[in-house]
């Protein structure tokens, strides 16, 4: 657990289920990409589905070839695919090119310490604040 | 590109393009991971399975149609896939799985547990449905059939668990107090 969402406290994360919905603030943040997207149009649901459902089943076989070898299955981290799922299909769609993406991610992960931190602890938070409804 | 960055940066790299492209807001992105976060949950569903052990009637349209019968709660999600309710009997136990990825009545239960998603429960269930729900502390007599729903692109199951023993005076809210999120997977029987 990373120290940039403490669950203690007036901040904590609300509960569902007697467990967390999004085990991560950036895990929130993919599923509001992909359903907002989805939301608005810019493609099916069924279409994310599809990727999400190639992602996990690659997983798998993989996992299972580790295991039939003598090896130790990876752990199966759901969001990790379920990202991978959104990016295949924003290239795939031409939403976002593969170049600009890794550029950004290369700019986010040179960033002075401390930047992204304080940045993604305001955005996990903000449901937290006042809405009009 | 390095496909090993971390997740969260990538994340929040996909999000900055979004924005700059004006595809999606923040705000709207917000909107989503709130109304999953807080408002759509289990209790949705515990509303419904206090109502139809109420109401005979409400019931029996609920296992005939149940998109069309819980088309009066108003439920939010934008949830457009097919709602099947199967009903729990003496005889009959029925647990819901996704054996693709993750498929989940979202508008009644908000999204799904994380061992809902794991592949161990989604190849398991399927195989060897009564040691599974024995590890999930449900033991169950031979003399019940067990019926596994696999959730899809187009329709989604919940089930309707049976209803506890002392819980016939209960209103129609602590009847819906009683309801878990598991019993309406089918790994949970209420007492």
């Amino acid at each position: 657990m990373s120290a940039e969402f403490a669950l203690d406290g007036a901040a904590a994360p609300p509960m569902q289920n007697g467990e967390l919905v999004f085990e991560a603030p950036w895990q929130g943040r993919a599923f509001g990409m992909a359903r907002g997207m989805a939301e608005r149009g810019l493609y099916a649901w069924d279409d994310f589905r599809d990727r999400l459902i190639a992602e996990i089943g690659a997983f798998g076989r993989n996992a299972e070839a580790i295991v039939r070898r003598g090896g130790v299955a990876p752990e199966f981290r759901y969001y990790d695919h379920f990202l991978r799922a959104l990016e295949t299909l924003l290239v795939e769609r031409a939403v976002i090119v593969r170049g600009e993406l890794g550029a950004r991610v290369q700019t986010f992960e040179e960033r002075p310490h401390g930047h992204d931190h304080a940045h993604g602890h305001e955005r996990a938070h903000d449901h937290d604040h006042d809405h009009d409804d | 590109m390095d496909d090993h960055s971390a997740p969260a940066i990538r994340a929040e790299a996909i999000e900055s393009l979004l924005i700059e492209k004006g595809l999606i807001s923040a705000a709207e992105i917000d909107e989503v991971v709130e109304r999953y976060n807080d408002r759509i949950g289990p209790l949705n569903g515990a509303r419904v399975v206090a109502l139809a052990w109420r109401d005979p009637e409400f019931k029996r349209a609920l296992l005939e149609d149940g998109t069309a019968a819980i088309a009066r709660f108003a439920f939010e999600g934008g949830q457009t896939e097919k709602l099947v309710v199967v009903e729990n009997t003496d005889r009959v136990h029925n647990v819901v799985v996704c054996t693709l990825c993750s498929c989940y009545p979202w508008s009644v239960l908000g999204l799904p547990p994380r061992w809902y998603k794991d592949p161990a429960y989604r190849s398991r269930i399927v195989r060897e449905p009564r040691r599974v729900l024995r590890e999930f502390g449900l033991e169950l007599g031979d003399e019940v059939e067990i019926r596994v729903w696999d959730s899809s692109a187009e329709v989604r199951y919940m089930v309707l668990p049976q209803q506890p023993a002392g819980a016939a005076r209960d209103s129609e809210a602590e009847l819906s107090a009683r309801v878990t999120r598991d019993s309406m997977i089918g790994v949970e029987v209420l007492r």
